[in-house]
């Protein structure tokens, strides 16, 4: 079977002065081909340390991780980079655009640190694509700071894609949203999972997670739960509040 | 990409740059005023003569009392023609003897130098004639009353101009001007040149100074390579001369141009290096607020450069990244500093008349020293930068 990822009895400690942190301890899951798992838990469940194991931001301290067939815990930093360059796409709650720096730039980024060097007209043809993927082909142009929080976190889905990833990892993608643009992001990622594309999402809104396929439960850097989910389709969700929203006009 | 960070907040860099612009402006602005200044002693110097040694009475020690050149009197008249006569390699002598005396010409009178020399004078100090002509060999056996007159003198005795042919009263001497010189200038220790009359040594001894001894003598060599040897040959001439047994010291001294222009050359490079030095303190100053400003950006950028660890970027590239910054300030501010020099040196050389040499070495150098400053100041925070952990950086506010 082709996990995607594959964690082996992952530990993960802190030393902070005296005391040991013991933040994850002994996770063991498998994400397949194609899945969309939401990763739930209270803070201090150990979800957010677990991500950055996921993402190769960190390493665990114990444990084996394979990553589409590489196994990952005990690269380098130089060697980690490049796993993030090539087989991760990041998403973050605060979206982490870099400002005064247009979206098609911003989502051709991780092309400039590819080995690879690719010419400047096939990146901008690959990010122009990548926009249009998300909805924001008219808008190539504009600066972070000209767009909304929705349309910030296209870009930034945008920029996870550019390189063709093995894994779309998304921390608390709708935090910083309202609850309709947090839907028509998990919209948009419905829409990729159903291309095919793996996506992870650390969340702790249950309202969000039932968009997911599979939901796993942290507490206490352990695995408490792993289920699968009746799925809500985002786009029937969105119709049904904006449905509400004009009922409520009405009336 | 790293140009872009610096146009986003262009003051910023204007200001840093400012400090790499100041000093290395200073730096070429001062060099090239310094060679300048080398230049225009060495021309002076030149201007002395051609392939010119000049000898000097004195250097000598007896009972106990010592003293340098001039101390003594020790040349005479019969050293300089063995020395024109004996040795080879001599093109030219010029016995010289030289007093200050009030010349009287009609209503104006002018106290100034009377130089008695050999009719070879003008050619050993390479010093051409506006009007009339120089004295000859047969004027100076003859001890006649003639004289050649500077400009400065021609201009104080006949302010109306006519100098040339007319009757001037040295002390109580009456003597007729032949010849009027062109203007030299001021000499290497800032004398002017033009203020003398030259008359013939014989002359001088006979009818104004009463005396046989020589202040000095003009030696012209062949050419340049001969200096050295014809040095040595008048030392030997005149030791033989003088009676002086091997192990005494010399009564004279030989100094030739070159060991003139040596000294002076000297003394113009330490001003030149003095000046760089003073000037280089404030290169160094640009460079640590390269440093300085290249620490606040990896700061306040912290978040952009764990989004750049995070979507892939190695710390190479983050390091490459802000090195580049810093070498395109320094590099940038260094070439505006080096127009500014140039700019510089060349309004000063106008204002003060001076020649400015700014060599392409020193601007080379200049270009290189900042490019290095960019490196060596950038190094550090752009090596801050690349050790940033991406977890801790994307955390960042």
């Amino acid at each position: 079977m082709n996990a995607v990822i594959q964690l082996e009895n992952v530990h993960k400690t802190y030393h902070t002065g005296d005391v040991d942190v013991q933040a994850v301890r002994g996770v063991s899951l498998a994400v397949r081909k194609g899945e969309f798992v939401a990763i739930m838990g209270a803070s201090g469940s150990g979800k957010s340390t677990l991500m950055n194991i996921i993402g190769c931001l960190d390493r665990a301290t114990q444990g084996r991780y394979l990553l589409d067939g590489v196994d990952v815990s005990q690269l380098d930093r130089d060697d980690l980079a490049d796993i993030r360059n090539q087989k991760i796409g990041f998403v973050f709650q605060g979206f982490n655009l870099l400002s005064r720096t247009s979206a098609l730039e911003n989502v051709e980024l991780p092309m400039l640190y590819t080995r690879r060097h690719s010419p400047g007209t096939e990146r901008h043809e690959r990010a122009r694509r990548a926009l249009e993927l998300v909805g924001l082909a008219g808008r190539a142009d504009h600066h972070p700071n000209q767009l909304s929080g929705g349309q910030q976190q296209r870009v930034a889905i945008a920029r996870a894609l550019i390189n063709d990833p093995a894994l779309l990892l998304a921390d608390e993608p709708t935090g910083n949203l309202d609850s309709q643009t947090g839907v028509e992001i998990m919209g948009v990622f419905q829409k990729l999972n159903a291309g095919g594309i793996t996506i992870v999402m650390v969340t702790h809104e249950l309202d969000i997670a039932r968009y997911t396929r599979r939901m796993i439960i942290l507490r206490d850097g352990k695995v408490v739960a792993d289920e699968g989910v009746d799925r809500l389709n985002a786009d029937e969700e969105l119709l049904r509040l904006r449905q509400a929203h004009e009922a409520a006009q009405l009336a | 990409m790293a140009v872009r960070a610096l146009k986003r907040n262009k003051m910023r860099t204007m200001l840093t740059m400012l400090g790499m612009i100041i000093g290395v402006g200073a730096v070429i602005a001062m060099v090239s005023i310094g060679n300048g200044a080398k230049v225009q002693v060495e021309e002076r110097i030149a201007s002395l003569g051609q392939n010119m040694l000049l000898v000097f009475p004195g250097s000598f020690s007896a009972n106990g009392v010592r003293s340098g050149w001039m101390g003594r009197r020790s040349l005479t008249v019969e050293d300089a023609n063995a020395v024109a006569r004996e040795l080879p390699g001599v093109a030219a002598v010029s016995p010289e003897n030289n007093t200050h005396l009030q010349v009287i010409a009609g209503d104006q009178n002018w106290w100034t130098r009377i130089a008695g020399e050999g009719s070879a004078y003008l050619q050993i100090r390479q010093w051409p004639l506006a009007q009339g002509s120089m004295f000859d060999p047969r004027q100076v056996r003859a001890a006649a009353k003639v004289c050649v007159v500077g400009q400065t003198v021609a201009k104080q005795l006949f302010p109306y101009g006519g100098a040339l042919g007319k009757m001037i009263r040295i002390r109580n001497m009456p003597c007729r001007i032949i010849g009027i010189l062109q203007a030299k200038g001021l000499s290497p220790m800032g004398g002017d040149e033009d203020d003398i009359i030259v008359v013939p040594y014989t002359t001088e001894l006979q009818q104004l100074n009463d005396e046989s001894w020589l202040d000095a003598m003009l030696v012209q060599a062949d050419s340049r390579e001969d200096i050295p040897i014809v040095q040595q040959e008048i030392t030997g001439l005149l030791r033989q001369r003088h009676h002086i047994r091997p192990g005494g010291n010399d009564d004279f001294t030989v100094r030739s141009q070159e060991d003139i222009a040596q000294t002076a050359d000297a003394m113009t490079s330490i001003m030149t290096r003095l000046l760089a030095g003073i000037a280089s303190v404030s290169l160094l100053v640009g460079g640590i607020g390269i440093m300085n400003i290249m620490l606040v950006s990896v700061t306040e950028r912290t978040r952009e450069i764990g989004i750049r660890l995070a979507v892939g970027a190695r710390g190479k590239d983050i390091m490459l990244q802000f090195l580049i910054e810093a070498i395109t300030l320094s590099v940038l501010g260094g070439v505006t500093g080096i127009l500014l020099g140039v700019g510089i040196s060349q309004l000063i050389a106008a204002k003060w008349n001076a020649p400015a040499m700014t060599s392409a070495a020193s601007v080379l150098g200049a270009f290189l020293f900042s490019a290095a400053v960019g490196i060596f100041f950038g190094f550090y925070p752009a090596r801050k930068a690349s050790q940033l952990d991406p977890i801790e950086a994307l955390r960042f506010e």
